[in-house]
């Protein structure tokens, strides 16, 4: 499956890598639905020797062919929300040298990103790829709530109903996009929505 | 000078008013007939006498006043004031800044007695008189960044310095020009920058950065930035936009004159001592098309600034809409006269409009 390019934009909104294999003892591999085919392109027997592959599915059906790469320990789960403890678990676990490659939706490159980060993996050893869906993780900058694999603009805010134009500004510490009213000056006035990159 | 302190307020009815002195010495921001980005930066050593220039935090007839409505935005929304983990020090060092350059700087509002790191502040302006032990936070109400910043007015972001960047750590922004601390805190320099047009492609901001970067102790420095606001609205937040961005439409031809405030920043830039973090206070002031129409050199000029302003400009500071409406009232205030060079209104030389 080919890439998606991203448009050029603003300096906050963050680049995303291609993994490569790094020299290690231990490797671990967060994957959401089409993020396992990054991880079937760099996989070597060497590398899962020591790999541990936390695969999310999201109703896809990538888990044989990864059980296939034989990883030292494997793990699918339906969710991010669902697989967070057994990652929090995995990077606690963790010693000096371990190398993380996150796959999958820009959603979960950016909270997985920040869940290692915060386990005190440095930033250096951290890759990611994006694969699959270009929806956002939206944060509605006026009730503050999270809505997940927003794929139109504007879009509704799942928890307070407000109608949000999808801003390109990215918060890597909320691991989310801003959304701002879209029709404040104009209450009803709600540009047709129309898909991201559109 | 002994300063009177208005009773108004910036919402609801905004009874916000500015006097005459205020007028007189309010920042205007543009030093010629147009406006374009640019640095323009300068050493903060004080200024002309009375201007909002001439003390290292200046204090006016609005504070207890602004004090006030922030300590109202506090309650609704205490994510307005946050500070990671590592920026308490640069709280103090801020602290320690505002006390001691208010208590020399306006002697007759604010004390600050210290016997080792044992210290006594007075704020009598808003009825403090609290003794606390210097860098021990369990002494003080709130965080030192959050104490010092609800009696000073204007924003206050402070930056850590790392990696040749500037990181926005920690803040107090309630009276930001549509910005939000609690989206943006942790972002370095360039990120925080980001949905700002036009300047990256202009190198601006790496200018900046490398200005600031090099700052040193003792030499502070400061420049101005602008923007538009309908009502005198401190409290221009994108958590609130879906409740203040109607007030936008409610600009009418008669009405503009008063509801249509030209709202400047003065930024100011700090390195701190122990910290080496930045500390960036964003003073806020206000003042309506009407009042500014007073001094005739501003009239002429605002027209021309505003009239030939890019249309990017005009959008992002959120008054492309009303920019027709305003450019019809502030052309009756433009004889099309030569006006002299500088932000200062020299009204006693500038010539009156001929009208």
């Amino acid at each position: 499956m080919s890439k998606f390019e991203f448009p050029l934009s603003i300096g906050s909104r963050p680049v995303w890598g291609t993994l490569e294999p790094r020299v290690g003892q231990a490797h671990l591999f967060v994957a959401d639905a089409q993020g396992a085919e990054a991880i079937l392109d760099v996989a070597t027997p060497e590398l899962m020797a020591g790999a541990h592959i936390i695969y999310i599915t999201r109703g896809t059906d990538y888990a044989d062919k990864l059980r296939a790469l034989n990883p030292s320990q494997f793990y699918e789960g339906p969710s991010y929300g669902a697989a967070l403890s057994r990652i929090k678990r995995a990077l606690s676990d963790a010693k000096m040298g371990l190398q993380v490659y996150i796959s999958g939706t820009e959603s979960l490159m950016g909270q997985m990103t920040n869940e290692a980060t915060q386990a005190g993996v440095p930033f250096e050893s951290i890759q990611t790829e994006h694969r699959g869906s270009t929806a956002r993780r939206m944060q509605c900058v006026h009730c503050k709530g999270f809505t997940e694999d927003v794929e139109t603009d504007p879009f509704v805010c799942s928890h307070c109903g407000l109608n949000l134009f999808v801003r390109d500004h990215y918060s890597r510490r909320l691991a989310a996009y801003q959304g701002v009213c879209v029709d404040a000056e104009d209450p009803g006035n709600v540009p047709a929505q129309k898909g991201i990159y559109e | 000078m002994t300063i009177q302190f208005n009773d108004e307020t910036f919402r609801d009815d905004y009874s916000f008013h500015n006097s005459e002195w205020a007028i007189k010495r309010f920042p205007f921001p543009f030093h010629e007939d147009s406006y374009m980005y640019a640095m323009n930066a300068e050493q903060h050593r004080g200024g002309p006498e009375g201007s909002v220039y001439e003390n290292r935090f200046d204090v006016d007839e609005h504070y207890v006043s602004e004090m006030q409505d922030r300590a109202k935005v506090l309650a609704d929304d205490p994510l307005r004031c946050q500070s990671l983990p590592h920026m308490t020090l640069a709280g103090w060092d801020l602290l320690e800044l505002i006390m001691v350059s208010k208590s020399e700087d306006y002697p007759d509002l604010f004390e600050l007695h210290r016997d080792g790191d044992q210290w006594r502040w007075v704020n009598k302006p808003l009825g403090i008189d609290d003794t606390f032990t210097f860098l021990d936070e369990s002494t003080l109400p709130y965080g030192p960044m959050e104490y010092i910043t609800r009696q000073s007015q204007g924003d206050f972001a402070l930056l850590d310095q790392r990696e040749n960047n500037l990181w926005m750590d920690a803040g107090m922004i309630t009276t930001q020009a549509d910005w939000s601390l609690d989206f943006d805190i942790g972002m370095n320099f360039f990120e925080w920058h980001a949905p700002v047009p036009m300047a990256n492609e202009m190198g601006i901001f790496k200018r900046a950065l490398k200005f600031l970067l090099n700052i040193p102790q003792g030499s502070p420095g400061r420049r101005l930035n602008w923007t538009m606001t309908v009502n005198p609205l401190l409290d221009t937040s994108p958590e609130n936009y879906h409740k203040w961005g109607i007030q936008k439409t409610t600009l009418t031809p008669d009405n503009i004159g008063a509801k249509q405030h030209l709202r400047v920043e003065l930024q100011t830039f700090y390195r701190l001592p122990r910290s080496n973090a930045l500390a960036f206070p964003i003073r806020c002031y206000l003042c309506s098309f009407q009042d500014l129409m007073t001094m005739p050199k501003w009239g002429r000029r605002l027209h021309r600034v505003v009239r030939d302003l890019p249309e990017e400009l005009a959008t992002y500071k959120g008054f492309i809409d009303n920019r027709p409406m305003m450019i019809d009232y502030l052309s009756k205030f433009d004889d099309g006269l030569p006006t002299s060079p500088g932000i200062f209104p020299e009204p006693e030389t500038e010539p009156p409009l001929k009208t």
